[in-house]
């Protein structure tokens, strides 16, 4: 009985917002004079073995932007700064990746390296900012972000390769090209290699928080630093700790796509995922089981979406507000749900102690 | 009880000479900008052309920040700014089109008003984080622009699924008489006169009346927060609401009014975008403006006249990318000047760590000035975020934000 209490618990408010994100969404697209029926058909049909293919990889690059996310929120960081930790961090792996300095797979090695170390040192400088300047990170990473973008921009349209119209930093060697796991046909496309790297960080991500002592300063911090303070947590090395970790996470995200299909950053850059992956953190209250269901949801919406501009007058962009819609119900109906418990909790510690109270005539008597 | 609300406190009382002292930074800073000008030969720094330009540019991000400003004075940070600016593009679009320009302006208020209303149902009545929601209402901006676009401009005249162009404008003017003299006087190139008229060109040259509402408005924000009842209440709500409450302010109506305002506001700067800054409108020409607003808001210390100062700092930085690469390279000059001022004052301060550090960043902007020719267009469009940067890392302790700006209010917590 409990235990079922308990996982309606849990699950109430993402259901609720789901249903109110498709209830919002059936009225815009109403509104704007098309037959939401359409809409939900191709929705919710079953995805092409193509798409299966594309959602995993997807997802695989929103789990790991949300963890990185995920980390700073755990103990109250706003870590705005993901989309710019990426960027910086992907275009700079590529180029080490193109310039082929050791072979093969030792080559994947490296520029996995060196994104994580790119990702936590554009993260740390908002750490440090934050502890020694009391700069809020939630500023520091939004100018961040925009820096690190023009940035690349500037480099890559300075010393990047000709390409057609575009540049795009050299392309890997085929030793360093991975060709990934291929399901269904050749032309449904593959699983990426490097898809693996969600599973290894979501483990990872997990034991570091549960079953290490770091981990378990990082939560106490989140939930009262002046708590941790007292019990002797050095609250301002684990700032700058857990921005480099969540920077490092975010230099990641796009690796799976790098070696498994782009093989140079170019027009084929992926931007955006570092604000989709705040959204999913969100979604998935920064546990690893609740974002690995965010991250699919996201995908799923995405991928199946494109059918829409095909097949129907409805415009692929609604997703986007559905998944807007979703985050925000989600985070208002924890809210709701947590007040109501809170109060419930109240009213029951009352009613025990109304009871074991004495009544005013027994006290006097 | 509410004797104390009941009247508007009075302006800090600001003696004679600190305005004079203003009105001198002022005097020097155009003899710099002119020195700088006639040593390098680059007029268009401050040509009546590159003013106007920057003028235009500047709108956005005032309205911006001013929207920041209304929110984060009754206590709720706005992230969502940039979300609310893009409703507004696709407002100002849709009114424009069917009902002329004026209409079209309050089209843009409404649509970004409508994204402030989301986030003061997150925020305020139900007390989510503030930046969580913010970064939600972003989201859902972009898609919304985006689909209200696709939905209804792609078969319209001039209009595709990602634009809408060939709208009526705000009508613009231009003063008789003074344009013309002023023109002529600053083509002259004259040390310091040339560059006194060529401001007074600036804005009596093809003014658009959409940019005197904007200003216009930027009054009306400094007398409604610091003038009036309303205003000293609604700051007391971002201050100590929990004070506010048990003086009788309903905190939680305020907070509306301020978030439904900012988001208005946030929401006719993206109309000005679409209507004066630009030919129509196109999906996502925000292009980050309504952080470059929160980015100006915290630059200008949450106070109207800082902000007025940032939103034109940036705003020429923003229109610099249309001038010639010495214009901009001219501008390192000014820059070390600039940072070798900062430093002697912080210097007669006695902050001698700082001074030191100001100095060397001089030194650095005179040696890139000397050894180069020309400055990559990229590095203006980092103007406005760096600068925020090290504003925030040196000059931190001399911010100061409402005191309870992001925190959670709920109804009743006065006990």
């Amino acid at each position: 009985m409990n235990i079922v209490k308990r996982v309606l618990g849990a699950l109430i408010a993402p259901l609720v917002a789901v249903v109110a994100a498709m209830a919002i969404t059936s009225v815009l697209i109403l509104f704007a004079g098309s037959s939401p029926a359409d809409f939900w058909s191709i929705i919710l049909d079953l995805p092409a073995d193509r798409v299966y293919v594309n959602i995993i990889n997807q997802s695989s690059m929103i789990f790991l932007s949300a963890l990185a996310a995920a980390i700073g929120f755990r103990m109250n960081l706003f870590n705005i700064g993901v989309e710019g930790q990426y960027v910086m961090a992907s275009y700079v792996a590529a180029v080490v990746a193109g310039l082929a300095l050791l072979p093969g797979y030792a080559n994947v090695i490296l520029s996995l390296v060196v994104a994580m170390a790119v990702g936590s040192i554009w993260a740390g400088i908002a750490g440090l900012l934050k502890v020694t300047r009391g700069v809020s990170e939630v500023i520091s990473t939004i100018m961040l972000n925009a820096i690190a973008i023009t940035l690349t921009g500037y480099f890559l349209n300075t010393y990047g390769d000709k390409a057609g119209n575009s540049r795009r930093t050299t392309v890997l060697e085929e030793g360093s090209q991975l060709d990934g796991f291929t399901p269904f046909l050749d032309r449904d496309g593959a699983i990426w290699t490097l898809a693996i790297l969600a599973v290894l960080a979501g483990l990872g991500f997990s034991f570091l928080l549960n079953r290490t002592s770091f981990g378990f300063d990082l939560r106490a911090t989140g939930m009262s630093e002046t708590a941790a303070v007292a019990s002797g947590v050095k609250v301002n090395r684990m700032v700058v700790i857990s921005m480099m970790l969540s920077g490092a996470i975010a230099g990641l995200i796009w690796m799976p796509a790098l070696f498994g299909a782009a093989h140079s950053y170019g027009t084929t850059f992926q931007a955006g995922l570092g604000f989709t992956g705040i959204a999913v953190a969100l979604l998935g209250r920064n546990r690893p089981l609740g974002i690995f269901f965010g991250a699919i949801l996201f995908a799923y919406l995405n991928e199946q979406s494109n059918r829409l501009t095909i097949e129907t007058d409805i415009s692929q962009n609604v997703v986007q507000i559905t998944q807007g819609v979703i985050v925000l119900a989600v985070v208002v109906a924890y809210e709701v749900v947590g007040r109501r418990r809170a109060a419930a909790e109240q009213h029951a510690v009352k009613r025990q102690l109304d009871a074991a109270k004495p009544t005013k005539e027994e006290a006097v008597s | 009880m509410s004797t104390l609300l009941a009247e508007p406190a009075a302006a800090p009382a600001r003696s004679a000479r600190s305005r004079y002292t203003w009105l001198w930074i002022a005097l020097l800073a155009v003899a710099a900008v002119s020195a700088v000008r006639v040593i390098t030969g680059a007029h268009q720094i401050d040509s009546p052309g590159s003013l106007r330009a920057a003028l235009i540019a500047t709108c956005p991000i005032l309205m911006a920040a001013m929207g920041g400003l209304w929110a984060e004075r009754a206590g709720v940070v706005n992230i969502g700014l940039e979300g609310q600016m893009i409703l507004g593009t696709w407002g100002a679009a849709y009114f424009t089109y069917f009902y002329g320009p004026w209409v079209g302006i309050i089209g843009a208020a409404l649509l970004g008003a409508i994204g402030g209303a989301l986030h003061a149902l997150a925020t305020v009545t139900f007390g989510v984080d503030h930046i969580v929601s913010g970064v939600a209402i972003n989201i859902i901006g972009l898609g919304a622009s985006k689909f209200l676009a696709e939905a209804y401009f792609a078969d319209l005249d001039g209009g595709g699924v990602k634009q809408l162009t060939g709208l009526d404008r705000p009508p613009s003017f231009t003063v008789p008489g003074i344009s013309d003299a002023a023109t002529g006087l600053s083509e002259k190139n004259w040390f310091f006169v040339s560059d006194i008229a060529s401001m007074v060109a600036a804005v009596t040259t093809g003014l658009s009346a959409f940019t005197v509402l904007v200003f216009a408005l930027v009054g009306v924000t400094a007398w409604a927060l610091w003038r009036t009842t309303f205003g000293l209440r609604l700051r007391s709500c971002g201050e100590n609401p929990q004070a506010a409450e048990s003086l009788g302010v309903n905190v939680i109506r305020y907070k509306w009014i301020a978030v439904l305002i900012s988001g208005g506001f946030a929401g006719i700067g993206g109309g000005f975008l679409a209507l004066v800054a630009s030919s129509g409108f196109v999906t996502g020409q925000t292009g980050g403006r309504g952080y470059i607003g929160l980015a100006a808001m915290i630059f200008g210390n949450w106070r109207p006249g800082g902000i007025l100062t940032g939103s034109l700092m940036f705003g020429y930085t923003d229109s610099l990318p249309l001038r010639s690469s010495e214009t901009i390279h001219a501008l390192l000059l000014l820059v070390a000047i600039g940072l070798v001022a900062l430093s002697a004052w912080r210097f007669y301060k006695g902050q001698r760590t700082q001074a030191i550090v100001f100095a060397v960043l001089g030194a650095l902007f005179l040696l890139w000035f000397l050894t180069t020719d020309e400055v990559p267009r990229e590095f203006t469009g980092m103007t406005p975020y760096i600068a925020t940067l090290l504003v925030l890392a040196f000059a931190a302790q001399r911010l100061r934000m409402p005191k309870a700006d992001g925190q959670i209010y709920r109804k009743g917590s006065a006990g």
